[in-house]
């Protein structure tokens, strides 16, 4: 079974495409697929419980793993609290691990 | 357990956009871990590794160059080249039409020339790839 790695970059409020990325993680771990998000630099934006335009809800209901870089979170001052509780923050070296796993695919977006 | 390798490609040219600072970060960590990693830098990416880049003084700040201590890209790259020193764990490939379209000839020692067919043959080759594009 692959896992897909997709690594969110972007701002749900700037980049309305974000959803797409979500479905497509959605669908392929309805296909019963390893899938991992994992939210860098302004995807982190989405992590917030309060932020009304995140996918972040229909990911994890769908049992994506989502992670969140931890550096972009503190950049941005994101708090763990202010944080959908089933989300996690990840190293760096965390997310090399995931990209090195056997027969993962990783899509940038 | 098998030598694994990274490969990923880079656009973004320098100073545009937090991507670059990420693959850096990407770069590093793997290479930390006794990862090979590829690099083939395209398009703008190419100017990653310039020489001639200088680090400036903050007139907002009003500090000098060397209160400052700008990082430069080419400063980034030749301390990852470094890692390994004798045996650099580190490929960096600049896409030589990319190159030539910029004029961006005089890079730090250590940066190859290359094609996207060696963008291709390090993919193959490797455990996994990360192509991060321009948005």
């Amino acid at each position: 079974m692959p896992n897909y790695v997709f690594i969110e970059s972007r701002d749900a409020f700037d980049s309305p495409d974000t959803s797409f990325l979500a479905e497509t993680a959605v669908s392929l771990k309805k296909r019963g697929n390893n899938v991992t998000v994992f939210l860098v630099q302004n995807g982190v934006l989405a992590a917030r419980t309060l932020s009304r335009k995140s996918h972040l809800p229909l990911l994890l209901e769908s049992g994506v793993t989502v992670l969140a870089d931890d550096l972009s979170l503190a950049e941005r001052g994101i708090q763990s609290e202010e944080c959908q509780s089933a989300m996690k923050a990840a190293s760096i070296d965390q997310f090399v691990d995931l990209l090195l796993q056997e027969n993962t695919r990783a899509v940038w977006h | 357990m098998a030598e694994k390798t990274l490969t990923i490609a880079l656009m973004d040219p320098p100073y545009e956009t937090a991507a670059t600072t990420t693959a850096l970060r990407i770069v590093s960590a793997a290479l930390k871990k006794g990862i090979r990693v590829n690099v083939f830098a395209y398009e703008g990416a190419v100017s990653l590794a310039i020489k001639d880049q200088a680090p400036h003084a903050n007139p907002v700040k009003g500090t000098t160059v060397e209160q400052e201590e700008h990082p430069t890209t080419k400063e980034f790259v030749r301390s990852l080249l470094a890692i390994g020193s004798s045996n650099s764990q580190l490929t960096w490939v600049n896409c030589g039409l990319c190159v030539d379209e910029r004029g961006a000839v005089n890079v730090i020692d250590g940066v190859k020339r290359g094609s996207p067919a060696d963008f291709y043959k390090m993919a193959t080759e490797s455990t996994n790839t990360l192509v991060i594009p321009t948005k």
